[in-house]
């Protein structure tokens, strides 16, 4: 148990996550093209015609999966936000920054292709819906965030405000994930409910799960990459930093 | 089905096309702009050392 707990905090430290990071890149790299490819070749190929939206129901192989990303990464983002405080760990806000602009990213293609499938399911690109509105939100949580690090000087003192921002907005995630059944807008139900479980066929759930886990792989292969640069950026005149072979010429 | 009818999408290709075309740009251009930003980065560390270096 006790070197466990050495372990977990040996790979707190910039210096020692910087290298296994970079190793861990390539089997997520892989692991997303291969996942991709097959979720894209069952999406188009395999998975069958719908009976009421046609082949226009094939966009929720890449809605839900961005929707569910949108918000898994928040709460990864929160879940270090709250280690940074309560520990103190300078990586900690780091891997929370790495994840932003990936979480926005997904948001923004959540409210993308729901506008793409709304107009010609619904009939409108966008309604003030409950579901639709508090995923903007979320988008604006994310840019909000990414502004707020970007506009203090002080690392510590800018970590410590993203932190903050993060947790507070947590609020918003059982919000997005309830609305369609707190409020019963526009938006349909949700396509895998937890007490009851999936509405729709087998073979397009398992193709909008291999999606769903494709962009996992690529959300941590692009976090990792990008938590490596910022470690970059920030450990500039450590000395572990100018040994590395990378900058060694 | 014809390759035609297959990106006619049953009349929704403008729909379906725009969002899976959307989300591979995206998820395309991403690692593009961490691959530039790593060099960014990796360069300016270059130039750092060399200036520590020759200040000795």
């Amino acid at each position: 148990m006790s070197s466990r707990i050495i372990n977990w905090f040996k790979f707190s430290s910039p210096a020692s996550f910087y290298p296994l990071a970079g190793k861990l890149i390539p089997f997520f790299t892989v692991a997303a093209v291969i996942l991709i490819a097959v979720g894209l070749y069952l999406s188009f190929l395999v998975a069958p015609t719908d009976y009421k939206q046609g082949e226009g129901y094939r966009i929720i192989f890449v809605h839900v999966p961005a929707a569910w990303m949108s918000m898994f990464i928040y709460l990864v983002m929160a879940f270090w936000a709250a280690l940074g405080l309560i520990f103190n760990t300078r990586l900690s806000a780091m891997m929370a920054e790495s994840l932003a602009p990936t979480g926005a990213m997904f948001t923004f293609l959540a409210l993308w292709t729901g506008a793409f499938w709304g107009k010609p399911m619904w009939g409108t690109w966008w309604v003030w819906d409950a579901r639709l509105t508090s995923e903007l939100i979320l988008f604006f949580l994310y840019i909000g965030y990414i502004a707020l690090k970007g506009a203090i000087d002080d690392t510590r003192r800018g970590d410590r405000a993203g932190a903050i921002l993060l947790l507070v907005g947590v609020v918003n995630i059982p919000i997005i994930y309830y609305s369609v059944k707190w409020w019963n807008t526009l938006h349909q139900g949700a396509s895998i409910d937890m007490q009851t479980g999936s509405s729709m066929a087998s073979i397009m759930l398992i193709t909008m799960l291999i999606m769903a886990l494709g962009f996992w792989m690529y959300s941590i292969a692009v976090a990792l990459s990008r938590v490596r640069s910022i470690i970059l950026e920030r450990e500039r005149d450590s000395q572990w930093v100018s040994q590395l072979p990378e900058v060694q010429r | 089905m014809s390759l035609a009818e297959f990106f006619n999408m049953g009349g929704y290709a403008l729909y379906v096309w725009s969002s899976f075309g959307a989300t591979a740009i995206l998820m395309i251009a991403e690692p593009i702009i961490l691959r530039g930003r790593r060099r960014t980065v990796l360069q300016r560390i270059v130039r750092l050392i060399r200036i520590r270096t020759e200040e000795k």
